[in-house]
C-alpha cells in the first residue's frame, strides 16, 4: 500500500506535466480544429529557453520559467501566423500535414543550431531535497512541478471563465461565424489561444527539464504524443478533460513502469489512445455529436 | 478500332521503354560501370517508389491520411528475414509471406481504425505504427532493440525492378478499375459515395490492405539489401519521409509519387553529410507545398507517354477524351 501511494505521488507530478501540455492541444483543437503536431516541440523550445536562461544568464528557476513562457508565447503566435493562418479555410488534412512540417522544422532547426546531443539541466538551479512523510519520500522537484502546474491551471481557468478574452475564446470555439457577427476578432482570439497554449507548454518544458534533468532537441516528440493522448482521453476541446486526462496518463505511466515492464511504457499510451478512439472517440467528458452534412 | 490499335501501341511502347531501362541498368551493373554508391541510391529509389506509390493509394486516392506506413514496412522486413535467414527458405517465399503478413497487419489495423475520420485516423495509424515498433523491440526472437544483423543480400536489380513495376502496375490498374472509382469517390465525398450505395468501409480497408502489402514488399527489399534491420529504423519519422514524397508528388497521382520518390532519394543522397539540413528541407517542403500548392506538384494529373507524344509533335490540344 505504501509503495502504491508512492507511485501515485510520482505519477501526480508527471501527470501535471502532461496536463499542462494537453491543455495547449485541447485549446488549439477547440478553436481551430487542428491537431497542433508542433506543440510538443514548442515545449522543447521552452525547455531550451529555460536551460539557457539558467546557464547563460544565471537566473533562478522561476525567472527561467517566465522567460520560457514569454518566448514561446511569441513563438506560438508566429507559427500560427506564418504556417496555419494561410490554411485556415483549406482541408483539415492539409493543415495537419503543415503541422507535421512545422514540428519537423522546429526539431531539426534545434539540432542544426544546438547539436543533437543531450544537455544536462544545471543542478544548482534546483538543489534536490527529499522529504519523508510517514514512510513516503517526496522530492522537492515533484512538489515544485505539481504546485506550479496547478497554479498555472488555476490562472488558465480564471482567464477562460472570468475574463473577456476567455469569453471570446469560448465563443469562437462554439461558433466562429456567430462570434464574428458579435464583433469578436477571430484572428486576435486565435492568436491569444496559441500564445496561452504555447506558454503553458513552455512551462511544462522547464518542468520536464527539472524532472528528467536533461534537455535535447527531440525531447518534445514523446511527451507531446502522450499529452495528445491525454487530451483525447479527456475529450479534445474540453479544458477540464485535458487536465483529468493528463493526470490519468501520468498515473498510468508510473504504474506501468512501477509494476510492469518499463519498455512497454510508451506502447501503453498508444494503446490507451486506440482504445479511446474505438470505444468513445469524443473522450471521457465529450458528447457524441452526429456528423453534419 | 483506332482506339484499340492506339491502346496496343501505348502498351507496346511502355513495355519497350521498361525493357530497355531494365537492360541498360543491368548492363551497367554487370559491366561494373555503376559503382557501389550509385547502386545503393538506385536501390533506395526503387524501394522509395514502392513505398510512396503504395502510400499514395491510401493517402492520395482514398484520402485516408495514414501515418503508420513504416510499421507495415517493418512487418515486411522482419517477416521476410525470419523466412529467409532463420528458416532458410528461398527469397520468393520470404517476399510473398512478407506481403501477406503486412497485408494482414493492415487488415487488423485497418478494420477498427478506418471507422475514424481525418486527423483521428492519422493519429490512430501513427499510434499503431509505433506499437508495431515497440512490440518488435520487446521480442527476443528478433533481438529486440539491437535488431537483426548479417542479413544475406538477396535484393538484386531484377528483383527490385520487377517489384517496382509490379507495384506501379497493380496500383495504377486498381485505381483505373471500378474498384478504383469507388475508392476515389470516397476521397471526394464519403457521405455522398455512401449514399450511392458504395460500401465505403470495404473499399477503405481494401485500399489500406493493398497499400500495406506493398509496404511489406518494400520492407522485404530493404532488409535484404542493407544488411541490418532494427526497430528504430521504422519509427514514425520514416513514415513522415514517405508522406513527404506523396505530398510533394501530389495526393492522387501515381507518377507524381514516383517522381517525388526519385527526387527525394536523390536529395537525401546529396545531403547525406548534413542530416539536419535534409530534415529542415523536408519540413519546409511540407509547409510550403501545403500553403501554395496543397494538391502537390502534379495534383491528380498523371504524366504519360501521351503527354510526351503531344509535346513531341508540337500539338497542345485539350484532352478530348477525358
Amino acid at each position: 500500500m505504501l509503495e502504491f501511494t508512492q507511485q501515485i505521488i510520482n505519477g501526480l507530478s508527471l501527470g501535471a506535466i502532461y496536463a499542462l501540455i494537453a491543455l495547449g492541444y485541447t485549446m488549439v483543437y477547440g478553436i481551430i480544429k487542428l491537431i497542433n503536431f508542433a506543440h510538443g516541440d514548442i515545449m522543447m523550445v521552452g525547455a531550451f529557453v529555460g536551460y539557457f536562461s539558467l546557464t547563460l544568464l544565471g537566473t533562478n528557476i522561476f525567472v527561467a520559467m517566465l522567460a520560457a513562457m514569454l518566448t514561446c508565447a511569441v513563438f506560438g503566435v508566429l507559427i500560427e501566423k506564418i504556417a496555419y493562418r494561410p490554411l485556415r479555410n483549406s482541408t483539415r488534412i492539409a493543415a495537419l500535414i503543415t503541422a507535421i512540417g512545422v514540428s519537423l522544422f522546429l526539431e531539426y532547426m534545434a539540432i542544426f543550431l544546438l547539436g543533437p546531443s543531450q544537455k544536462v539541466f544545471p543542478d544548482s538551479a534546483f538543489p534536490l531535497k527529499a522529504y519523508t512523510l510517514g514512510g513516503l519520500s517526496i522530492l522537492n522537484k515533484d512538489v515544485f512541478v505539481f504546485v506550479s502546474a496547478v497554479v498555472l491551471m488555476l490562472i488558465l481557468q480564471y482567464i477562460i471563465k472570468w475574463t473577456k478574452t476567455g469569453k471570446a475564446m469560448r465563443a469562437v470555439s462554439l461558433d466562429r461565424e456567430a462570434a464574428v457577427l458579435m464583433g469578436i476578432s477571430v484572428d486576435k482570439t486565435i492568436s491569444i489561444t496559441f500564445a496561452i497554449g504555447s506558454a503553458l507548454a513552455a512551462a511544462a518544458g522547464v518542468m520536464v527539464g527539472v524532472y528528467y534533468n536533461t534537455v535535447n532537441p527531440l525531447m518534445g516528440i514523446i511527451p507531446g504524443l502522450k499529452a495528445f493522448v491525454a487530451a483525447v482521453l479527456g475529450g479534445i476541446g474540453i479544458i477540464p478533460g485535458a487536465m483529468v486526462g493528463g493526470f490519468v496518463m501520468g498515473l498510468l505511466e508510473t504504474m506501468v513502469s512501477g509494476y510492469g515492464n518499463s519498455l512497454y511504457r510508451d506502447a501503453v499510451a498508444f494503446g490507451v489512445l486506440i482504445l479511446i478512439l474505438l470505444i468513445k472517440p469524443s473522450g471521457i467528458f465529450g458528447e457524441d455529436t452526429g456528423e453534419k452534412v | 478500332m483506332q482506339k484499340v490499335k492506339n491502346k496496343w501501341i501505348k502498351i507496346g511502347s511502355e513495355v519497350l521503354i521498361l525493357a530497355s531501362l531494365f537492360t541498360l541498368v543491368q548492363y551497367l551493373i554487370t559491366a561494373g560501370l555503376l559503382n557501389q554508391y550509385y547502386q545503393i541510391n538506385l536501390t533506395s529509389m526503387c524501394i522509395n517508389v514502392i513505398l510512396a506509390v503504395s502510400l499514395s493509394l491510401i493517402n492520395g486516392f482514398t484520402g485516408q491520411l495514414s501515418l503508420g506506413h513504416a510499421g507495415f514496412m517493418a512487418v515486411g522486413a522482419y517477416v521476410s528475414v525470419i523466412i529467409t535467414n532463420m528458416l532458410d527458405l528461398p527469397f520468393i517465399v520470404g517476399i510473398l509471406v512478407a506481403c501477406l503478413a503486412a497485408g494482414l497487419a493492415g487488415f487488423i489495423i485497418g478494420v477498427p481504425t478506418l471507422r475514424l475520420k481525418g486527423d483521428y485516423l492519422a493519429i490512430a495509424t501513427l499510434a499503431f505504427g509505433e506499437i508495431i515498433r515497440v512490440t518488435l523491440q520487446n521480442i527476443d526472437y528478433v533481438n529486440g532493440p539491437a535488431g537483426i544483423m548479417g542479413i544475406t543480400k538477396l535484393t538484386t536489380w531484377p528483383w527490385l525492378f520487377g517489384g517496382t513495376v509490379l507495384t506501379v502496375l497493380v496500383i495504377v490498374n486498381l485505381v483505373n478499375s471500378s474498384y478504383g472509382r469507388a475508392i476515389v469517390s470516397i476521397r471526394e465525398d464519403e457521405i455522398a459515395s455512401e449514399l450511392m450505395g458504395i460500401n465505403t468501409t470495404k473499399y477503405k480497408v481494401l485500399a489500406f490492405v493493398i497499400g500495406a502489402m506493398f509496404a511489406g514488399l518494400g520492407g522485404a527489399f530493404y532488409a535484404h539489401y542493407f544488411y541490418i534491420i532494427k526497430p528504430e529504423t521504422f519509427n514514425f519519422l520514416k513514415s513522415f519521409d514517405i508522406l513527404v514524397m506523396v505530398v510533394l508528388g501530389g495526393l492522387g497521382s501515381t507518377t507524381g509519387a514516383i517522381i517525388a520518390a526519385v527526387f527525394i532519394t536523390a536529395l537525401t543522397a546529396a545531403l547525406q553529410s548534413f542530416p539536419a539540413i535534409r530534415m529542415i528541407l523536408y519540413a519546409l517542403i511540407l509547409v510550403i507545398v501545403m500553403i501554395y500548392r496543397p494538391q502537390g506538384l502534379m495534383g491528380n494529373k498523371e504524366l504519360s507517354i501521351k503527354i510526351f507524344g503531344r509535346i513531341w509533335s508540337g500539338r497542345n490540344e485539350p484532352d478530348g477524351n477525358k
